[in-house]
């Protein structure tokens, strides 16, 4: 049962990967990449990693596929011109991924392995897995951790000021000069004869 | 048969694979780039978490946490900066990202 679930995300994974790349609409790519995001957090829970599984759903699925999405319909861009050159880059990309595969090849090959053979859920001591992660994370990680956080947190002003702009012409409520008016500056009285204009 | 760390680890590097491939594919287009590096980062924390899982080690798990927070935060400035240069330009085509280079 567990090969059959693995095989199962594992090829969805790849040819939701593989279609990332090879889309013509890049709102399919994104689609096919929340797939792939899916698959992923599938094996992860296969390997033992629920928590992991769930902050991949949540941070990916949830965070990044949907900026990815809103970015890719707000610009108005023609994708298909900036298609028109794949098969000029095909040959240099085969040759650098062959390259690639037969160095990963190679070097897993040349690996001596490890004692231990079959995947056992990881050493959480009878804890589950979120509550294992948590009392490591603020204990023996917590400087990564805070780091994370500060990157976070320079990552999110950096994202406003790129996208921030004062745009001229633009009409704004003025609370405060709103709240300064009174009956002596904003009402003019007019005494209207009868049968007569202003 | 046995799942093993073996199969994580292959499909770990064909996704990486694809991801290379990606790039060196849509040469013209960010968005692609972009998602393709998002592609190669997942495949970097299969292995982790495999490797976290082979060894009853918890530090790759919290390292893949730590991967995340980069890669969400690369994404979202990424992003931003692409909205930014296609308010400038009008075209995201990767080529006129040079003209500064004079």
């Amino acid at each position: 049962m567990q090969a059959i679930a693995f095989y199962m995300f594992a090829i969805v994974a790849v040819v939701a990967g593989t279609l990332v790349v090879f889309a013509k609409n890049p709102v399919h790519s994104v689609l096919w990449l929340i797939l792939a995001f899916f698959s992923t957090a599938g094996l992860f829970v296969l390997m033992g990693a629920e928590f992991l599984a769930m902050l991949l759903m949540i941070i990916y699925v949830g965070a990044v596929a949907v900026l990815f999405l809103f970015v890719v319909m707000m610009l108005d861009i023609d994708f298909a011109e900036l298609r028109g050159s794949v098969a000029q880059y095909l040959p240099l990309g085969l040759a650098i991924g062959v390259i690639l595969m037969v160095e990963l090849t190679v070097g897993f090959a040349a690996w001596t392995g490890l004692e231990q053979e079959n995947m056992e859920p990881g050493a959480t001591y009878g804890m589950s897995n979120a509550h294992a992660l948590g009392s490591v994370v603020y204990t023996k990680y917590v400087y990564a951790f805070q780091a994370s956080g500060l990157i976070l947190l320079v990552a999110m002003i950096g994202a406003i000021v790129l996208t921030l702009r004062t745009r001229t012409g633009v009409r704004k409520q003025d609370v405060w000069e709103q709240m300064q008016r009174d009956p002596k500056t904003a009402v003019e009285m007019k005494d209207v004869r009868p049968g007569q204009s202003l | 048969m046995e799942i093993g760390l073996t199969h994580y680890l292959t499909v770990a590097s064909i996704l990486f694979i694809i991801g290379i491939f990606g790039i060196f594919l849509n040469r013209k287009n960010v968005i692609i780039i972009l998602m393709s590096i998002e592609l190669m980062l997942l495949a970097v924390n299969i292995n982790f978490v495999a490797f976290s899982t082979h060894l009853g080690d918890l530090g790759g798990q919290v390292f893949t946490m730590f991967v995340l927070t980069v890669a969400a935060a690369e994404a979202a400035i990424g992003l931003a900066i692409l909205v930014c240069f296609h308010r400038n330009r009008g075209t995201i085509a990767v080529e006129d990202v040079a003209m500064m280079k004079g």
